[in-house]
């Protein structure tokens, strides 16, 4: 008995040495392991025999069985690894080819650098107001201080409106927003807004455009000084144009502030040793400023005796020009899709 | 305003060794910028001379070679002007001499030795305005007493420096030298020298012989004086440099003066010749159309809103503006009326805007000191007398209805501080308003500072407080940052989103121009409206606000186009401008254009008008809409468009927009286009985001497809198959269409999941309702199922 079962051992040994497919495998299962298979044939005559002499044949054909099983199982698992290693050969790609690339936009340039003067301003809460293109002559100059006939109306050629000659017009200067915010303050309390918006003049050449940006802000409370406006000019200079920006301001005149202040900034493209793009001066001007001016206060129902207020104002195409480098304003409008599509990426912080 | 150095120095002694740069540069410091700073001609090395020998150049049929006595040297010169000749002074540039066309360098010209050059007024790089022809054929002749060697320059009077400012303008006291010395003299803290206002006057008096009219409320201030038998000649040469140095071509002395008094004060004058004129000056508005031929021969046609003087008999002046041609003075003037006054600042404006700028007008529009009128009366009687040998009538007429006096402002230490933001001392704001010419009472708890009256600018204590902060140095401010309350910032951020999530779905961002032509502003819709149009445009082109914004995406296509970008994907938001009844009114819209290939792989798919659709889409979704917008067909959708591709967009029953492909009259390519009137649809409320439960129980999923008229729409198909189910069926999706499968119709394919969110759905259930949607699509849609 025990000779027999060595020989069906054997012989499994040698049958599976030629098996490669997984079928082949299972038909040399059942040949062995079958309903009529080689082991159960071993046992077939039980029935026949002893007690001691079945317990010896029952122990022997079990082990038998536990050690086919154990060789098939191996042989499976051989087969398997075999397979999923060939399927993997199959499937080697070339990850040099082009990927499937994700479309990509941009935003206008002009809105990102828009997105950076805001979020600047609201981290130090600032509210981003924005008030209508179309103003009254009123709001855009002459609670301003500009009343009809005051020559600084001149730097601002104005494009007016039909019918009602000098009373509606496209805002020429988004220091507008001033009086709109005071006069909409029912309470009269303290301000805090920037404004950015397209602004219109007639005027038109490689540093000016008919329609640009600019971007007004307006800080009213009952303690705020030509210092406070410079040390909030100097964070924003730094943060658009670089740390090491340094602010200079010069006296000026605008009629809606009282002192005003022209503010330059050193030279980006030289740091402040003199270039052409700053005449060699080092410095570039940059932005209007000054103390809101007392009557322009008053105008708004706002009592000068309390309230102090600061306001500044810039062409946000200029710092998107300098900051990017752009040397001709028209570009910014053309709407060349290869100029927009430069601005596709996050910019260093 | 140009500044010439040695004209401010009859009123203020610079220090020699301050560079004009210098100079020019401190006054920015105070808020008054210069475009130029420098000599007023920009030559070296240019000396007098005398031609001691002119012999024709042998090889030359117009050249001369000169030997030329420049002053302890003779040079040899060789000169192609036609006027040259042996005993003739002339000026010299020496070998290394910079002139406006270069350097000069000795060298042999045809053979001779050349050690310089002869040069003509021309040569020297003065304006065109100062020259006549002779100054360009010749070399400029020197008088026969010039004495040789010297700098020639200074002979000729042209050794000078200028400063070109940009003013401000609140400051037309600067448009004077004698208001730049006072600023130089805050600057330098020095003293501003007195005018010589010294002239004998005559027994008579003027108002004997002649009378003013003042018919007008825009002249406050009219002064006028005769002076007689005056000889008109050549000014004397520091007059004539000093007009060149400050931008205005000398004439005579007589003209010369009116200039020169002009520049000195800031007060425009006006003389008349007497006997033309008449005894009469009448100053008042101008009749409408009323004719006046000024001193430059123009005929001009003036309105009730021009200020004129005029005689007995016909206007003389635009005041303000210019004189007129009939009462000029000429060479054999004899007598002349002397005119100074202060018109109306606005009205002055006006005029000149429309007529003309000058340089009276614009002195007038800036506002003048009315002490300064009385001072530039007797200023020009003084130069009169002394350079045009001028007999001044005694007395003065005058017409004044103002009241002039200096003005008192108080003014507190602390106030300064708290606008400033520094810290100063009293001694320190009152040396300050010292310096500027403003005297100081110290009242201890606040100071009167009494401010003179040509310093029109300064009329309350703020404008005091800019002086200070001027002076003193605004950059001597140190920023720091206000404390103020925290607050919480804010901004639009949904418009900001959209962009975000337009340019993360691959769509560039334009910004294109709001002004747009006038017959365009109704393409690309049908809605009705009044445009909004500019009363004075730059251009026909930009003469109108636009309505729409796909007029001005479709010309950003048509301009890329041109330059062979033809993958367009763009989007923009913008105002809409209309007016409605009598006010004006902006609407945000947002608009997109796609044309060509939206992918970047290299395998490119072509925009169609699924791709925008999609767009749509995920933007209504992504505002919260889903489930709320359809499609409309109606006439309502522009002729710009596609008539089979393109739809109104509805949102909770209203229009919002407009989607499709451009009409091939519009774009012979495809292009497709969007657009969303934002201020409407924003209107419509969402509601928050709400979680909802996810079923614990598995969905059945089976799959139907149905062959159906070509007609019925996938959405009318898919909105009935949802009827027919009811509420089990959680989810619909289309997964196949086969077009034409036979005449006439076609096969949608759909993959509907069952489920119920308490509970395991069983087979039967599925399929009797499964069964009813079979049964009711193709009793009621005429359609059979696809086997």
């Amino acid at each position: 008995m025990k000779e027999k079962a060595e020989q069906i051992k054997s012989t499994l040994l040698k049958d599976i040495e030629s098996v490669k497919k997984i079928q082949e495998l299972m038909d040399l299962k059942s040949k062995y392991l079958g309903k009529s298979g080689m082991i159960t044939e071993l046992t077939k005559n039980m029935k026949d025999l002893s007690v001691e002499e079945r317990k010896e044949v029952g122990m022997i054909s079990n082990t038998l069985k536990n050690e086919v099983t154990e060789i098939i199982e191996q042989c499976e698992k051989k087969i398997n690894e075999e397979l999923l290693n060939e399927k993997l050969q199959n499937e080697v790609i070339d990850i040099t080819l082009p990927s499937k690339k994700i479309k990509r936009g941009s935003l206008h340039p002009m809105t990102r650098i828009t997105e950076e003067f805001e979020d600047l301003f609201v981290s130090m809460g600032y509210t981003v107001y924005s008030g209508p293109e179309i103003e009254s002559d009123e709001n855009c100059f002459q609670k301003l201080n500009l009343p009809k006939g005051h020559p600084a109306r001149d730097a601002q050629d104005t494009f007016y409106l039909t019918d009602e000659v000098e009373s509606f017009l496209l805002r020429s200067q988004t220091s507008t927003a001033q009086v709109r915010a005071m006069e909409e303050n029912v309470d009269k309390g303290p301000i805090r807004i920037v404004c950015p918006g397209k602004v219109y003049r007639r005027d038109e050449d490689a540093t000016h455009s008919h329609q640009f940006m600019q971007i007004e802000g307006l800080v009213i409370d009952k303690n705020v000084s030509m210092a406070d406006l410079k040390g909030t000019l100097e964070l924003f200079c730094k943060k658009i144009l670089g740390e090491k920006t340094q602010v200079r301001f010069r006296p000026s005149y605008f009629p809606f502030t009282e002192p005003s202040v022209e503010v330059d900034v050193t030279c980006f493209k030289c740091g402040g040793k003199g270039c052409n793009l700053c005449k060699q001066t080092g410095w570039i001007e940059v932005l209007g400023a000054g103390m809101v001016h007392p009557d322009v206060l008053s105008m708004s129902g706002y009592d000068p005796n309390v309230y102090q207020g600061f306001a500044f104002g810039t062409g946000i195409d200029r710092f998107a020009m300098f900051k990017y480098g752009i040397p001709d304003i028209r570009t910014i409008y053309g709407n060349d899709i290869r100029f927009i599509e430069q601005f596709d990426r996050k910019d260093e912080d | 305003m140009k500044l010439s150095r040695k004209f401010v120095s009859d009123y203020i002694d610079l220090d020699e060794n301050l560079s004009i740069e210098n100079i020019a540069d401190a006054m920015t410091n105070v808020g008054n910028e210069y475009d130029f700073a420098g000599p007023l001609v920009d030559c070296t090395k240019l000396v007098t001379g005398e031609v001691i020998e002119c012999i024709e150049h042998p090889n030359s049929d117009h050249l001369h070679c000169c030997k030329v006595n420049v002053g302890g040297e003779v040079l040899d010169i060789v000169c192609g002007a036609p006027n040259v000749r042996k005993g003739l002074k002339v000026v010299v540039a020496l070998d290394g001499a910079k002139l406006p066309g270069g350097e000069i360098k000795k060298g042999e010209i045809r053979g001779a030795m050349s050690n310089g050059m002869l040069c003509s007024k021309a040569e020297l790089g003065l304006d065109n305005k100062y020259l006549v022809e002779e100054d360009h054929t010749g070399i400029h002749e020197l008088p026969e007493n010039t004495e040789v060697g010297l700098d020639a320059l200074e002979v000729m009077g042209l050794k000078d420096e200028v400063i070109d400012f940009e003013l401000t303008s609140n400051r037309g006291d600067l448009l004077s030298v004698i208001g730049m010395a006072h600023e130089l003299a805050a600057i330098y803290k020095k003293q501003v020298k007195d005018i010589d206002l010294n002239y004998n006057a005559n027994k008579e008096n003027v108002n004997d012989v002649f009378k003013v009219k003042v018919e007008t409320d825009d002249c406050k201030l009219f002064l006028a004086k005769k002076v007689k038998n005056v000889t008109i000649k050549e000014s004397p040469d520091f007059i004539k440099s000093r007009l060149i140095a400050s931008g205005i071509r000398p004439i005579n002395n007589v003209v010369d003066i009116s200039n020169y008094v002009m520049l000195e004060t800031g007060q425009p004058l006006h003389y008349y010749d007497a006997d033309r004129l008449g005894d009469t000056l009448i100053v008042r508005n101008a009749l409408e159309g009323e004719k006046l031929i000024t001193l430059d021969n123009q005929e001009r046609s003036l309105t009730t809103m021009d200020i004129v003087i005029a005689n007995n008999s016909e206007a003389v002046g635009l005041a303000g503006v210019m004189g007129g041609l009939s009462t000029e003075v000429e060479d054999d003037t004899k007598n002349i009326i002397i005119e100074s006054a202060i018109f109306d600042a606005i009205k002055v404006r006006k005029t000149s805007k429309k007529i003309l700028r000058s340089e009276a007008s614009n002195r007038f529009e800036k506002g003048l000191d009315p002490k300064r009128t009385y001072l530039a009366m007797e200023r020009s009687c003084a130069l009169l007398e002394r350079y045009a040998d001028a007999e001044i009538v005694g007395d003065l007429v005058e017409i004044n209805d103002l009241d002039i006096k200096d003005k008192d402002i108080n003014i507190t230490i602390s106030k300064i501080e708290s606008v400033l933001g520094i810290n100063i001392s009293k001694e320190e704001v009152i040396s300050i308003f010292n310096s500027l010419g403003f005297s100081v009472k110290d009242n201890n708890e606040f100071l009167t500072i009494t401010v003179p009256t040509r310093r029109l600018d300064i009329n309350i204590q703020e404008d005091l407080i800019e002086e200070v902060g001027r002076i003193h140095g605004m950059d001597k401010i140190e920023g720091k940052l206000p404390i103020l309350d925290v607050i919480r910032g804010s901004y639009d951020k949904t418009t900001r989103e959209i962009k975000h999530k337009l340019s993360n779905m691959g769509l560039n961002e334009t910004m294109s121009y709001t002004l747009i032509p006038n017959d365009k502003v109704h393409l690309f819709t049908t809605d009705e409206f009044i445009p909004v149009t500019l009363n004075d445009p730059m251009s026909e082109d930009r003469n109108t606000l636009r309505y729409s914004l796909l007029y001005s995406l479709n010309e950003v296509y048509k301009y890329n186009k041109a330059r062979n970008n033809s993958n367009i994907s763009i989007f923009e938001i913008g105002k809409s401008f209309f007016k409605d009844k009598e006010e004006y009114r902006e609407d945000t819209k947002l608009a997109v254009l796609m044309s060509g290939d939206f992918s970047l792989d290299i395998s490119n798919t072509k925009v169609d008008f699924y791709h925008i659709k999609g767009i749509m889409e995920e933007l209504l979704y992504f505002l919260g809409y889903d489930g709320r917008y359809s499609l409309i067909k109606d006439d309502k959708i522009p002729n710009e468009f596609h008539p089979g591709q393109s739809a109104l967009i509805n949102v909770n029953g209203q229009i919002v927009g407009v989607i499709g492909k451009l009409h091939p009259s519009i774009s012979s390519s495809d292009v497709y286009c969007l657009e969303i009137n934002l201020s409407k649809l924003l209107a419509i409320r969402t509601g928050t985001m709400k979680y909802k439960d996810i079923s614990k129980y598995p969905g059945v999923i089976k799959d139907v497809a149905f062959i159906v008229d070509n007609a019925i729409t996938s959405l009318e198909l898919e909105v009935f198959i949802k009827k027919s189910a009811g509420k089990l069926l959680e989810n619909i999706q289309i997964f196949d269409i086969y077009p034409n499968i036979e005449e006439g119709k076609k096969s949608l394919a759909y993959k509907l999941t069952f489920s119920d969110s308490s509970r395991t759905l069983s087979d039967d259930e599925v399929m009797s309702v499964f069964n009813k949607i079979i049964d009711e699509v193709t009793s009621k849609l005429n359609a059979k199922l696809r086997g």
